[in-house]
């Protein structure tokens, strides 16, 4: 019996040596927890690991940290109706001062797609951080060489015209081609459009001329746009892509810009002050060599706006998603 | 050069220690998640990303290609052993191996599936070598009419597995396809509740554990007390020569269901082990086995998933098209180090990607090395008393639905499942059908959606694609000869009779 009991004594022993050895390591992990200038954070992403928000999300986190303006991030994936759940969330997170999370314009629309009332303008907003342009794609043998092309066939036919995108309804996949069909003059319910799950399974129906355009962010088939398979008629934003031999939409003689954009929200009810603390600590981040490098390596345009002014935004592009919307009877 | 002499020169750098090393963190890393759920591949990879930093492509993308294969073999481990699948590939894995399990032949079903991977993913693999430029050209002609059209073939192959009575298989289908319905996948909120949480339906990895073992610790629960526990006895450690001459077979037709379903971009991994599961029942020499631990059906549909593995990369190394969430990641690895992919990536990286082949023929050999001596072993885990066992099982079963989102929602319908799977087996439902009735209803749906969506309701677009038409053709013939025996049968019959 002692035998046995000092063996259970050495095992608790050796137990507690890895409990205080990973107690130790941790602290070591958590530089700084307890300085105010190095707080804890935690980082929500409102979409899988490898998808936009994540790699937005995870990018500025990184940055964060390797630029040692924070302590350690803790980073939750909070996975649901194409970010309506982390939405939901991070409103019932209310006054937590410890909670940051990314987000995007597909989050704005999925919140109504879901039938749920957790619009984004009732978050605080911290940073607008990037944006991404979308583009017209085609493949390689399609009859269209130009918007006008495009136009004029869509105009006289809007039902002939197949339109495919990466995201579900309310996404910006598909909010695009709404809004450039009412600039042009179409009834957006008229539009054909087609829900892909993702830039995969987008590029195949382009590949196999299943649909006749393509709406999404050009970096996902920069492969078969650069090899002739896939061809770009225009890409939606203010100023043309370096990477990309292609029109603005306004210089094809269309009177629009769109542009997708990803930012960082806080919980509604935080204090002012947690609220400065956040908004400086990215604008300290944006202005880091290490977050210049991270938009570049990814395609990303600098887009940073703070505070007030991603509030007005944010109430801005949340009336026109949910304009658009309602105009499909999705919301 | 040709293909073999880049070949040889891919395994000479994958050959490199470091390299070595990667491959072996990856297989070992991959194992690791396969079996647990909740978290597989995809995930893992994702969150390894951030190593594209600082770490040697040719090094990251081999330890990618190695969690990618050694998730596919670790998730028949908890099905076998545990009833409690690690990834919806292996779902198909547990009706029989984890029979097999309770007769005392746990390390023979590992075995076969171990070895029926490394057959399946080296042929794969191997097949990928020689086809993948010319292939990857053919399968995007494959639209959603033709998806459909195989959809609907492997939905009528169900009727062969609805078990002794057509009423309770076809309840048990039409479950499966009710919870497939959960969602808004067709854009407005379906059986929802109202709830966002539900809108991205109800995982099938979920739905599996819940009906498998939480159905089965209940039940077990609730007969504890009526009559002793059943012993799993102790059995032999190895595959004797009726395993091997009854696996052989299975294992090759697993392989030629996997591969050309993966390498299509909407083939998947789990129809191929559910045709291959249910091509296994046909052709069975005891077909009054299968349900009971039948060998057979665990070689068969283990080699497909991993060959589907393989296949999935075909699209992906040859035109740089994801097919798969896995895929998606390995792409954005790709991306991440500036590496052109797409059509070109042949040529513009030959050694990059003849190195990652080559180390995928070394990952199997090393998941084949490390699993098999280890089947004996996890076997034994079986021996552990049955309380403890089923307290264990519903620990990782919880543990893999709660870890998704941290959210008790995912176990409350854990617990709801689980008891559906408890009334099924007090009402004798067979619950292969549910499941597949779960894989393949929400899939078949948003074929149809698709085709009918471009075509703008033109049904006739259903068969505008050669390949749905042969499809049609094949079921159509299925069915005139189940008819005319049905009718030889009734015409001998009355003959008797008179």
């Amino acid at each position: 019996m002692t035998s046995r009991r000092r063996v259970h004594a050495r095992l608790a022993g050796v137990i507690l040596a890895v409990a205080a050895a990973m107690v130790l390591a941790s602290c070591g992990v958590t530089r700084g927890s307890d300085d105010e200038g190095h707080r804890r954070l935690q980082m929500w992403i409102p979409n899988s690991p490898g998808g936009g928000y994540d790699l937005t999300g995870r990018a500025a986190t990184h940055v964060l940290e390797d630029e040692d303006l924070t302590g350690r991030f803790e980073i939750t994936n909070v996975l649901g109706a194409s970010g309506t759940v982390a939405m939901q969330r991070l409103l019932n997170a209310k006054g937590s001062n410890d909670v940051v999370m990314t987000m995007g314009l597909g989050v704005v629309g999925a919140v109504y797609t879901n039938e749920s009332n957790a619009r984004v303008s009732r978050a605080t907003p911290i940073a607008r951080l990037i944006e991404d342009q979308e583009a017209l794609i085609v493949p390689k043998d399609s009859p269209y060489k130009t918007v006008e092309d495009l136009v004029d066939a869509w105009k006289k036919d809007p039902k002939s015209v197949t339109i495919g995108g990466g995201s579900s309804p309310g996404g910006p996949d598909h909010i695009f081609p709404m809004q450039l069909a009412k600039t042009i003059g179409i009834q957006p319910k008229q539009v054909k459009y087609i829900a892909y799950d993702g830039g995969g399974p987008l590029t195949t129906a382009l590949l196999g001329e299943k649909i006749d355009v393509g709406t999404s962010g050009p970096s996902e088939f920069e492969g078969q746009i650069k090899d002739g398979s896939l061809r770009v008629l225009a890409v939606s934003g203010a100023e043309r892509l370096d990477n990309i031999d292609a029109p603005t939409l306004k210089e094809s003689g269309v009177d629009m810009v769109f542009a997708n954009w990803r930012g960082v929200l806080a919980p509604p009810g935080i204090s002012e002050e947690t609220k400065q603390y956040l908004i400086t600590l990215f604008e300290d981040m944006h202005k880091t060599k290490g977050w210049q490098a991270e938009l570049k390596r990814n395609g990303w345009i600098d887009a940073f706006i703070t505070g007030d002014e991603f509030g007005t935004f944010l109430k801005e592009q949340d009336e026109r998603v949910a304009t658009t919307l309602k105009e499909l009877g999705l919301a | 050069m040709g293909s073999f002499d880049l070949l040889m020169q891919g395994f000479e750098n994958a050959f490199t220690p470091t390299n070595l090393l990667y491959a072996c963190i990856g297989v070992l890393l991959g194992t690791a998640v396969g079996v647990l759920p909740g978290i597989g591949p995809a995930m893992t990879l994702a969150l390894l990303l951030p190593i594209t930093y600082s770490v040697e492509p040719a090094s990251a993308l081999i330890m990618f290609a190695g969690i990618y294969y050694g998730g596919m073999y670790g998730g028949s481990t908890t099905s076998i052993l545990l009833n409690t699948p690690g990834e919806s590939s292996s779902v198909v894995t547990a009706i029989e191996g984890n029979k097999m399990a309770k007769a005392g032949r746990a390390a023979q079903a590992l075995a076969t599936a171990a070895i029926g991977s490394f057959v399946a993913g080296t042929i794969g693999t191997l097949l990928l070598v020689l086809f993948a430029p010319k292939l990857a050209t053919e399968v995007v002609k494959l639209g959603a009419p033709s998806y459909f059209a195989l959809l609907l073939l492997a939905l009528f192959a169900v009727t062969a597995v609805l078990g002794s009575s057509r009423l309770r298989g076809f309840t048990a289908l039409f479950i499966g396809l009710a919870i497939g319905l959960v969602g808004t996948s067709t854009g407005q909120p379906r059986l929802t509740f109202g709830s966002p949480l539900l809108a991205d339906g109800i995982d099938i990895v979920v739905v599996a554990v819940a009906i498998f073992a939480i159905g089965e610790a209940l039940w077990v629960a609730s007969h504890l007390r009526r009559r002793p526990l059943d012993i799993i006895p102790v059995g032999q450690p190895w595959m004797s020569r009726d395993d091997w001459g009854r696996s052989w077979k299975p294992w090759l037709r697993g392989t030629a269901f996997g591969f050309p379903f993966g390498a299509l971009p909407a083939g998947g991994a789990e129809l191929p082990t559910f045709l291959s599961y249910i091509t296994e029942r046909k052709l069975a020499k005891n077909p009054e086995e299968f349900g009971h631990g039948a060998i057979e059906g665990v070689a068969g549909p283990e080699a497909a998933n991993n060959a589907s593995a393989a296949g999935t990369l075909v699209p992906l190394l040859a035109m740089g098209l994801p097919t798969t969430a896995t895929a998606a990641v390995i792409l954005l690895a790709f991306q991440s180090y500036g590496i052109e992919t797409g059509p070109g990536l042949f040529d513009s990286q030959p050694i990059l990607v003849w190195t990652l082949l080559a180390s995928l023929f070394i990952g199997n050999t090393l998941l084949l090395v490390l699993n098999l001596p280890l089947a004996p072993v996890w076997a034994k885990l079986l021996q552990i008393p049955r309380p403890y066992l089923y307290a264990g099982i519903l620990f990782f079963a919880s543990l893999g639905a709660y870890s998704v989102n941290f959210q008790w929602f995912d176990l409350l319908i854990l617990l709801v499942i689980g008891l559906l799977g408890l009334a099924m087996r007090r009402f004798g439902l067979p619950v292969l059908p549910l499941i597949i009735g779960v894989i393949l209803g929400p899939r078949l749906e948003a074929q149809l959606t698709e085709a009918l969506a471009i075509s703008s309701g033109d049904v006739s677009t259903l068969w505008s694609e050669p390949v749905a038409v042969i499809v049609y053709v094949i079921i159509g013939a299925t069915l005139l000869f189940i008819i005319g025996n049905g009718l030889r049968t009734m015409a001998n019959n009355r003959k008797v009779d008179a």
